[in-house]
């Protein structure tokens, strides 16, 4: 070996090996999105062949029956849409206010370290962890067997509150942060005190995240099955629930119930009732791409 | 203290946590006039000016030591609100900075959070026609405040600030973002407002001291990298004859 020179060998820049190895990494990337793709499209093909027949006006207005012929999904649709409603109630003062405290009252603690650790493990806590939380809580008095709200909608809101509440507080902590200090600083430079500085220039513009974010959230609680199953204990329901102290069925208990059945024809209405569930849950989702990129804009501007 | 001072300064020290970014100021600043403060960049000018309306009490680890009397009044006691402070001693930053709202809503703003009542849309009218903004203005007053030119977000920022009618106005380099006609806007606005406002201006730029002010104050650092007041006087004096040489290099742009 020359040890005078700096560099020993030669350099062989391959470009014919290296061109092959970048285009099979290339195929390599594409194909791990196809499963992705590939998966969904399947998944919704199977469904909708199965489940598109069965889709009408009767199936959306009718009680669920005996006979797959008759049965429809009213019950369930209100008892999804009264949840989503409930559940909202009660995670968007919490969710939001709690948001507020930690990004502009909280001293930069090691106590608020750990609460804002402990929001974001919450968000991965198993969603039947929840459901038995809120039975344990909510319908049942504290681990009693005497029954505190017994198994009705009210019970199913707050079981499911405490399951998206860390995701509401995460997303609107993301869009309170996000919030240019300037426009704290205009505010309090003339003479606004805390609340008007956060209610008049920190939360108009961290408004729309915090929309996103809670509508996210909303969809996540309502494609939840598990929880809810824990809460109502798969009651058979033919009535739209007319107060929060009411019995109540979900879309998703409502599609688990009919898969279980033996008899094809229920699973087929399990396939339309997975269409209509995923109507809900791609048009919630929808409208929170939107009100993102259409808020997005008019503030980059 | 003398009748024409609004605001006078004794023994001002800032601190961010350990480290001293001003030192031992005195100063006056006299009423319905205008103080330029010049100097180096990092020489604590910003956070000096902060100081006068306790803005500095939203930066974190930020603390002073000595008095700052507004109207005979330390606006440092501890039974004084800083809001109260902040609505008659008004601030102009280096970036505009209007609210993600209309041009309207951003003079409304002050005016509302002050508990205003009376006619908002007169009020909004006369503070823009004061910042030289409402000819340009008048016709798209719902518009978002972001379809505004630079300049005319920072005269819309300076109409904000004159909305809850202060009696100081601070300015932090408030044309530095801006071109030069802009630039002439805003100073010509100053030199207008300082018949019923007094003003507290920070400029890098030494033509602009000498045009809109009537003293000026130079800030060195020093060696332990803290600021401090070298001299104030007449700019008359400042910019022909000052009493420091340093100032005098300042001046003349033989450091920077
Ligand atoms: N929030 C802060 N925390 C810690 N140190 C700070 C903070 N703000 C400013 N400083 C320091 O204080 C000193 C003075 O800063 P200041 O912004 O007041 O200077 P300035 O004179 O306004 O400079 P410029 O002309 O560049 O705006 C600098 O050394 C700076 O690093
Ligand atoms: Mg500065």
């Amino acid at each position: 070996m020359n040890k005078d020179k700096f560099i020993t060998g030669n350099i062989n820049p391959n470009r014919r090996f290296r061109k092959i190895i970048g285009g099979c990494v290339y195929i390599l990337f594409l194909l791990s999105t196809c499963v992705g793709i590939i998966g969904l499209g399947l998944l919704i093909f199977d469904v909708l062949k199965e489940g598109i027949p069965w889709i009408n006006w009767q199936f959306l207005t009718d009680f669920p029956s005996r006979d797959p012929k008759e049965a429809g999904l009213l019950s369930a649709l209100f008892g999804t849409i009264w949840l989503m409603f409930l559940t909202a109630l009660f995670t968007v003062p919490i969710g939001v206010g709690a948001a507020i405290y930690l990004e502009e009252y909280a001293p930069k603690n090691l106590l608020t370290r750990v609460i804002e650790i402990n929001v974001s493990n919450l968000a991965g806590v198993p969603s039947i962890v929840y459901g038995l939380l809120g039975m344990g809580i909510f319908v049942y008095r504290f681990g009693s067997d005497e029954m505190f709200l017994d198994r009705v909608l009210i019970a199913g809101a707050l079981t499911l509150s405490l399951l998206v509440l860390p995701i509401v507080i995460l997303a609107s902590r993301e869009s309170i942060r996000a919030v240019p200090d300037s426009y704290r600083q205009g505010a309090y430079a003339m003479g606004a005190d805390k609340w008007q500085v956060i209610k008049g220039a920190v939360l108009p513009s961290a408004f729309s995240g915090i929309l996103t974010g809670t509508i996210l959230a909303m969809s996540r609680a309502i494609g939840e099955a598990a929880p809810v199953i824990a809460i109502t204990a798969l009651v058979y329901i033919t009535y739209i629930p007319a107060h929060p102290f009411e019995r109540f069925t979900v879309l998703p208990i409502q599609i688990f119930n009919w898969v279980a059945r033996p008899q094809d024809d229920f699973r087929s209405l399990a396939a339309a009732g997975i269409i209509v569930l995923l109507v809900i849950l791609l048009t919630m989702n929808a409208i929170a791409v939107f009100l993102r990129n259409k808020y997005q804009t008019r503030s980059e501007e | 203290m003398a009748d024409s001072t609004v605001i006078s300064v004794k023994g001002l020290n800032v601190y961010y946590e350990d480290f001293q970014a001003v030192k031992d100021v005195d100063m006056e600043i006299k009423r319905e006039s205008v103080t330029a403060l010049i100097g180096p960049s990092g020489c604590g000018k910003s956070t000096y000016l902060r100081c006068l309306n306790r803005m500095n009490d939203l930066i974190m680890g930020a603390s002073i030591q000595g008095e700052v009397l507004f109207e005979n009044r330390n606006i440092y006691d501890s039974n004084v609100d800083a809001t109260e402070i902040r609505s008659r001693i008004g601030m102009v930053f280096q970036k505009p900075n209007p609210f993600p709202k209309s041009i309207y809503q951003n003079i409304a703003f002050g005016l509302k959070v002050n508990g205003f009542s009376g006619d908002m849309e007169e009020a909004v009218e006369k503070s823009l026609k004061q910042a030289a903004l409402w000819d340009e203005v008048k016709d798209r007053l719902n518009d978002s405040a972001f379809t505004l030119s630079g300049g005319q977000q920072q005269r819309l920022c300076i109409a904000r600030a004159l909305a809850v009618e202060p009696e100081v106005i601070l300015m932090d380099e408030p044309a530095s973002a801006l071109d030069p006609i802009a630039t002439l806007a805003i100073e010509d606005l100053v030199r207008e407002l300082k018949t019923d406002y007094t003003i507290v201006i920070v400029t890098h730029n030494m033509q602009q001291a000498a045009r809109v002010s009537d003293e000026t104050a130079f800030f060195m650092v020093g060696e332990d990298r803290s600021g401090y007041l070298v001299e104030q006087d007449d700019t008359q004096k400042i910019f022909t004859n000052p009493t420091h040489q340093r100032t005098e290099e300042y001046i003349t742009g033989r450091f920077s």
